[in-house]
């Protein structure tokens, strides 16, 4: 059997405590020339593409506008339809919420970006989960937890009425000698629970058909909505282990939509940490630890689990002494991650035994749990590391994440890719023209209904 | 047609500028540098301004989906040295009809997200301002305000917007359910309607606002990526929408990026003159001129529109419109004024206009394959022979073309 094909996709430096500022090497994270040279490292590598997370309100912690972290975004439509004009085969793929946007101009929007792009536009599909960020739209205000996945599904269903209201090759006629310009086409009338829309849809189909869908979430919820229609979903399964069992729970799930094991790929996201031998890797990835967890950052991190005000506490002592304080966590606005915490208390306690046994301080505790440095080593460990991970079936790829914008994937493409190349389980060049090709994906269908 | 055109021979057409300059004296009133220099504008929409213009033999429909066609035509502009080109856009499907769709399948319909198209043609351009049409009525300001800004991120400071309201019941059945489309026509719902852009825009312009532009301090010793103290709510309360704040993107390189509107009424003058930096309208001829300015509040730019069908000689102008207006079966009716000619007469139209208290024309070439060229490389030409018009770009961003300032932060402590 031949071996697998690893996929290799680019995640732009996050608005998180992962990317590091305070590094040398750190540009601008807004500047078009930081998305141009991140986007171009990623085609000269030939990676299948790159993605661009999404976040619509400043996060806030103890009430006031956290400022620890890199911040600043640019609009995701807007930013990947100017990189389409300086790179020719990457896929393009945008974070974009079904909460606080319209079907039918989001639609409108990725038809466009993904002939703008010549087939290369690929949508990830996140809920929004607050009224805090609802204060920024007009429609935005409060969705019930339950309501959010089935608005996301409405939404998404909506989306691919609209993608598939023209048949391909048929509309526009152009004949310049009847003066026949179209055929009319486009129509539509989408009646759900949350949307009532009618009318024509303005964009003819898209090279691709519809946009890649990618889909990230562990939930059960999340892995039945991607089994049932997304080409890609994102996970967090950094061990082998656990990236087996996701994979093979997952990819069980797709029979039962009538789709196949390779219809939806598997791509955890991944740190890596480079050096010229294994030890002087490991030190660079002590020292991105603590870039990445500044002692003012250790308190914030420590005042989410804990859910008070710990801006007194010394980062190079001990834990609190105090209990966190168990219900709504009101600390932190904003923010996914806080939601992990179900029990504090217990957590709390697991870490006062971390700190006991290896006797560490808050700010080395808060490095230890929340370390996701996922390869580490020389070029050639990586290499093998990743391929080991694909082989093993324990995803069809990474989305990489490096942690310096614009420079950090530079290493990677220089070091890395050669040798995945080498080992025949990375295309040297690119076969296809848009992102489904890259993907191996089949054809979109032309029709929807079945899908969600 | 023909009783609108100027019709100079060649020879007089060249008037010294001595009388353009006896004209501006009368225009006194608002004195600043930009008042002096002519700037044009290009408007671009599908094959052109003639709803026949895709059956022309330059034209290429068939490639209006595609990103190459839209870089084409930009670069075809910058290269006339023009200010500015604007992106039209319509939330539904176009229609020759003002408040309805129709069934015509004779014209072109079908189009690509403005903005978008916008952002595609940034990076392949260096100097030429990039101006798409956002429906203020069915979008969220926050949306656009960072889309704007990226295109201007993108573009290194040649970003605007045009806004406009929609007038249609179609496009209101596009969004919702929360919404029934009001009584179109009125002149309540217009006004309502152009409350609601201006509030849009106020949206827009204060979440550029909301990050002062030494906000990024990436303080090691603090720990701290930013100052809080420079970043700001914006509390907009409306009753269409209301918008917290900050954005998420960084002011724009121009801080505020320019804001366009179209006018051919009162309402839509309050708007240019209360929330744009740029307003176009629509006179019959310069006579119009003064009455037009007059009703604008303020002192934004003004920049007349003229639908252009131009030829190296008035009668094959005259020639290919009239096949164009055989094809759609009647004469050619436009809001803004038709002008079919040499691009020799036009520069007289554009310098007349200019005299006359406009600081600038948007020309809607009437068949862009055609008509684009002829205005970058006759029209151009010619009024730099004249010496009104640059000859080299003078500024890297579009404020910076159009005479205006980088405006001080609302909200920056004085």
């Amino acid at each position: 059997m031949p071996r697998k094909q690893i996929h290799l996709a680019a995640h732009f430096p996050g608005v998180n405590n992962t990317t590091v500022w305070s590094d040398p090497a750190s540009g601008s994270h807004i500047d078009f020339s930081s998305f141009q040279h991140f986007a171009e490292t990623a085609e000269r590598a030939r990676f299948d593409f790159l993605f661009l997370a999404e976040g619509l309100r400043l996060r806030e912690q103890g009430g006031e506008i956290y400022d620890l972290d890199v911040m600043g975004r640019p609009d995701t439509f807007t930013i990947l339809a100017a990189l389409a004009a300086v790179t020719d085969r990457l896929g393009l793929a945008g974070t974009i919420n079904s909460t606080f946007n319209e079907p039918y101009e989001v639609a409108r929007q990725f038809a466009s970006l993904d002939h703008l792009s010549a087939g290369r536009a690929a949508w990830n599909v996140v809920t929004s989960w607050d009224a805090f960020t609802g204060e920024n739209f007009r429609r935005g205000g409060f969705l019930p937890q339950e309501k959010r996945y089935s608005r996301a599904k409405e939404f998404l269903a909506a989306a691919f009425t609209l993608f598939d209201s023209w048949a391909p090759d048929a509309g526009i006629v152009a004949d310049k000698e009847t003066g026949e310009f179209w055929r009319p086409t486009g129509e539509f009338s989408i009646h759900t629970d949350q949307f009532a829309i009618d009318g024509r849809f303005p964009v003819p189909r898209s090279p691709q058909g519809r946009p890649v869908i990618l889909q990230a979430g562990d939930s059960e919820e999340g892995r039945e909505f991607a089994a049932s229609g997304a080409d890609a979903i994102f996970t967090r399964h950094g061990t082998l282990e656990a990236g087996q069992a996701f994979y093979a729970d997952v990819k069980g799930r797709l029979a039962k939509y009538g789709r196949d094991p390779e219809d939806l790929k598997i791509l955890p996201a991944a740190t890596f940490v480079l050096g010229d031998t294994d030890a002087e890797a490991q030190e660079r990835a002590r020292h991105v630890r603590y870039q990445q967890v500044s002692p003012a950052t250790a308190i914030k991190f420590l005042e989410q689990l804990w859910n008070r005000d710990l801006s007194d506490h010394d980062p190079d002592g001990p834990l609190p002494t105090v209990d966190p304080v168990v219900g709504e966590n009101t600390i932190s606005r904003g923010r996914a991650s806080v939601r992990m915490y179900k029990d504090p208390i217990a957590t709390a306690n697991e870490w006062r035994a971390l700190a006991e046994a290896k006797q560490l301080s808050t700010r080395e505790v808060i490095i230890e749990v929340t370390g996701r440095q996922n390869f580490i080593g020389t070029p050639q460990r990586i290499a093998e590391a990743l391929d080991e991970f694909v082989q093993a079936d324990a995803s069809d790829g990474f989305v990489l994440v490096p942690h310096v914008t614009p420079g950090g994937l530079d290493e990677f493409a220089d070091t890395v890719v050669p040798l995945l190349q080498e080992r025949g389980v990375f295309r040297t060049e690119y076969e296809g023209t848009t992102l489904r090709e890259h993907l191996g994906l089949k054809p979109a269908p032309t029709t929807s209904g079945a899908d969600f | 047609m023909d009783r609108l055109l100027p019709r100079h021979h060649h020879g007089l057409s060249r008037r010294p500028s001595l009388t353009i300059e006896s004209h501006r004296s009368e225009h006194r009133t608002e004195q600043r540098a930009a008042d002096m220099t002519l700037h044009l504008a290009v408007a671009l929409e599908g094959t052109g301004w003639h709803p026949a213009s895709w059956r022309e033999p330059e034209a290429r429909p068939t490639a209006l989906f595609s990103a190459d066609y839209w870089a084409g035509l930009v670069q075809e502009a910058e290269r006339g040295l023009v200010d500015l080109v604007t992106f039209e856009d319509t939330f539904a499907v176009q229609s020759s009809r003002p408040f309805e769709p129709d069934d015509r399948t004779d014209q072109v319909r079908g189009r690509l997200d403005a903005t978008l198209v916008a952002a595609r043609v940034a990076p392949l351009t260096r100097h030429i301002g990039l101006v798409p049409t956002a429906v203020a009525t069915h979008t969220e300001p926050f949306h656009f305000s960072k889309a704007v800004a990226t295109l201007d991120y993108a573009s290194r400071g040649r970003a605007g917007v045009r806004v406009r309201v929609s007038s249609r019941a179609d496009e209101f059945a596009l969004v919702g359910p929360h919404r029934p489309s009001p009584d179109l026509g009125t002149d309540d719902t217009r006004a309502e309607l152009f409350a609601e852009a201006a509030d849009w825009v106020e949206v827009i312009r204060r979440l550029w606002d909301s990050w002062e532009d030494d906000a990024e301090i990436r303080d090691a010793a603090t720990g701290r990526f930013v100052d809080r103290d420079k970043l700001h709510y914006i509390d907009f309360a409306g009753p269409r929408f209301s918008v917290r704040g900050p954005s998420i993107t960084p002011r724009p390189p121009q801080g505020q990026p320019l804001v366009a509107a179209l006018a051919h009424r009162e309402v839509a003058f309050e708007l240019v003159g209360s929330s744009c930096d740029l307003g176009f309208v629509t006179p019959g001829s310069a006579a119009d001129v003064a009455g037009i300015r007059a009703q604008i509040p303020g002192s934004p730019l003004v920049f007349g529109d003229v639908v252009v069908f131009l030829a190296d000689t008035a009668s094959e102008a005259r020639e290919r419109k009239a096949r164009m207006d055989a094809h759609l079966g009647r004469e050619l009716v436009s809001d803004a004024h038709v002008f079919v000619g040499t691009p020799v007469e036009l520069a007289d139209l554009v310098q007349e206009w200019h005299a006359a208290g406009l600081a600038g024309v948007r020309l809607r070439p009437g068949s862009v394959d055609h008509d684009l060229p002829q205005v970058t490389r006759g029209l151009v030409p010619e009024l730099q022979r004249r010496g009104a018009f640059r000859t080299a770009y003078e500024a890297d961003t579009l404020r910076g073309l159009l005479g205006l300032p980088r405006p001080t932060n609302r909200y920056a402590a004085v």
